[in-house]
């Protein structure tokens, strides 16, 4: 049996081998080149090309291509571009304290608190279902929540909480931090509960044995081991907001900026030298962050 | 957990879980709502009747651009991008099983396209095309653009689902006899078709919904989102709301059958 069995793999590998030619790693080479040409195309190249245009010259109608620097020194010299990315980095760390805080409970709620498997998968698609539709839907939805004559207002004012409609409730910061965190949530949540399910339930048994509290195995167990998820989420969460343009748009009624809403901005007016500076820029600073935060984590031990 | 009463710890969360879905929802079930609002009703509550007449207006050319043809546009655009994104990741899922030089820095750039932002990759590729003179167009240049995104997700689904995968299965095919492509065919691709399913899901969600990358590449003809987004800055009647419900029910429509057809695979794989 055991001669049989060791012997016909071999046998049918080089049965193959001749009819084909193909190596292993030939075979992994063509497996991977879809991919590679994909991305290589429609993300590498246009981010070079983006690095190259940001050094050319514009006028109203057309780019001409030269090496000047000025698409850099006008935006980084100007102290509107400055408030702007301080802006951004104001709304990045605001949706990633409150995403972090809810994804965790959540993912914590649905990996140690519900018994089945079943409901555990039935509760995380009813989290998941409202991110598989349309981001601008869930945008506008807010409108007839958060506006001067919408449901919040209307409670409080019938309830006699108020006298006058709240004003900051739609087109504002507040509005569009909640909106962001309506939209990203998720994006904690999911990797937080993979983390979260392979944590060994033993482990908790052996502390509470050992006679810790519910709370110290919070801190000293399970957050640790979460970290990993945590830093998944947090990329996430804070590209999803660096590159936001819409719902700062949307939810600020035009009154607050980010960085790709400038550069939307930029490139409506056809100043596209002046937007891929931005980009560039924008580009740098996002992926200065996350090789901060894949410092912590290494991604491929976290799938 | 290991004893039967439920602590004061996890009342607290169900109720806390409870605010957050209902933070989901409530917003969207305002939007399904107030979509049936009266001829003479507004942007918010109250409701001033009930009525379908936004969504007749809906299908009338004039009132809100041009809704079929956007609808059309994306729903094949979303196709073209679920069928591309699940045999490219799955190849690509393939490939990682077994070490390649330049696989690290294959996988980086795959992770690289999920922390771009968006608004980056819609400029490149729209002055891509324009110094190559091309004309972009929402098959071409927004089909490229809607990859960078999907295609990642789908990467690592495949990576995850091939990192728990036991080669023994493939083993005990091969030794009773079976070729490596019917190892594939009969005992791989069943195990994985569950995924793959949800990776296709994934790529026509997102593809469907997404509008960054869409923006500079979408050439002359808008798809949905793109159309909804002009809407948001110059239509003030319900029948935002209205074309929100029909997206909204089209995409649950579409992720009910979904996970209705994962289910029943399941069913049938461990029926013997």
């Amino acid at each position: 049996m055991a001669t049989i069995t060791s012997s016909e793999p071999v046998k049918g590998q080089a049965i193959k081998a001749k009819r084909f030619h193909l190596l292993p790693a030939s075979i992994s080479y063509l497996q991977a080149t879809p991919l590679t040409l994909i991305l290589g195309g429609f993300l590498l190249l246009p981010v070079l090309m983006i690095t190259v245009v940001s050094f050319w010259d514009y006028d109203f109608a057309q780019m001409y291509p030269d090496f000047v620097t000025f698409n850099y020194t006008e935006t980084l010299g100007s102290w509107v571009t400055w408030k702007t990315y301080l802006n951004t980095l104001k709304y990045a760390f605001m949706v990633w304290v409150i995403t972090l805080f809810v994804g965790f409970w959540v993912a914590y709620f649905l990996a140690f608190h519900i018994r089945t498997s079943a409901m555990q998968m039935v509760l995380f698609l009813v989290c998941t279902v409202p991110f598989l539709t349309s981001n601008i839907i869930r945008m506008i939805s807010w409108i007839p929540v958060l506006g001067r004559n919408g449901l919040v207002n209307s409670t409080l004012i019938s309830s006699r909480l108020i006298s006058e409609p709240i004003e900051w409730l739609l087109y504002s910061d507040f509005a569009v931090v909640l909106a962001m965190v309506h939209l990203y949530t998720l994006f904690m949540v999911t990797p937080i509960f993979n983390t979260l399910m392979r944590v060994d339930k033993s482990l908790v048994e052996a502390a509470r044995d050992a006679g810790a509290s519910s709370w110290q195995i919070l801190t000293n167990v399970i957050l640790p081991l979460a970290k990993p998820g945590m830093a998944i989420g947090t990329i996430f969460v804070v590209t999803l907001v660096m590159a936001d343009f819409s719902t700062v748009q949307v939810m600020s009624g035009g009154q607050s900026a980010s960085v790709a809403l400038m550069m939307k901005n930029q490139m409506s007016l056809l100043q596209y030298p002046a937007a891929a500076a931005n980009a560039v820029v924008l580009l740098v600073l996002v992926l200065l962050m996350v090789a901060g935060i894949l410092r912590i984590v290494d991604i491929r031990k976290e799938l | 957990m290991h004893s039967d009463k439920r602590g004061r710890e996890f009342y607290i969360l169900a109720i806390f879980f409870a605010i957050f879905v209902l933070f989901l929802y409530g917003p969207l079930s305002a939007v399904l709502i107030l979509s049936f609002q009266g001829p003479n009703g507004g942007l918010t509550f109250p409701l001033n009747g009930v009525s379908l007449r936004w969504f007749a207006n809906l299908f009338e050319t004039q009132a809100v651009g041009d809704f079929g043809g956007s609808f059309r546009r994306s729903a094949i655009l979303g196709i073209m991008v679920m069928l591309v994104t699940v045999v490219v990741s799955l190849l690509a899922g393939l490939a990682f099983r077994r070490r390649f030089i330049g696989a690290t820095p294959l996988f980086y750039l795959a992770v690289a396209s999920l922390v771009v932002p968006s608004i980056i990759i819609s400029l490149g590729i729209g002055v891509v095309f324009q110094q190559l003179g091309f004309q972009p167009n929402w098959y071409t240049s927004a089909f490229g653009a809607h990859l960078t995104w999907t295609l990642p997700f789908g990467v690592l689904i495949m990576f995850a689902v091939f990192n728990r995968f036991s080669p023994a299965y493939e083993e005990a095919a091969r030794d009773l006899g079976a070729s490596s492509w019917q190892t594939f065919a009969h005992v791989v691709l069943p195990m994985i078709a569950p995924s793959l399913i949800g990776v296709g899901l994934f790529g026509f969600t997102l593809s469907y919904d997404e509008f960054a990358r869409t923006l500079m590449t979408a050439g002359s003809f808008n798809t949905l989102p793109l159309e909804i987004y002009g809407m948001t800055t110059n239509v003030t009647t319900p029948v935002l709301y209205a074309l929100g419900t029909v997206t909204t029910v089209f995409s649950f429509l579409v992720i009910a059958g979904t996970l209705g057809l994962i289910v029943h695979l399941n069913r049938r794989r461990l029926r013997p």
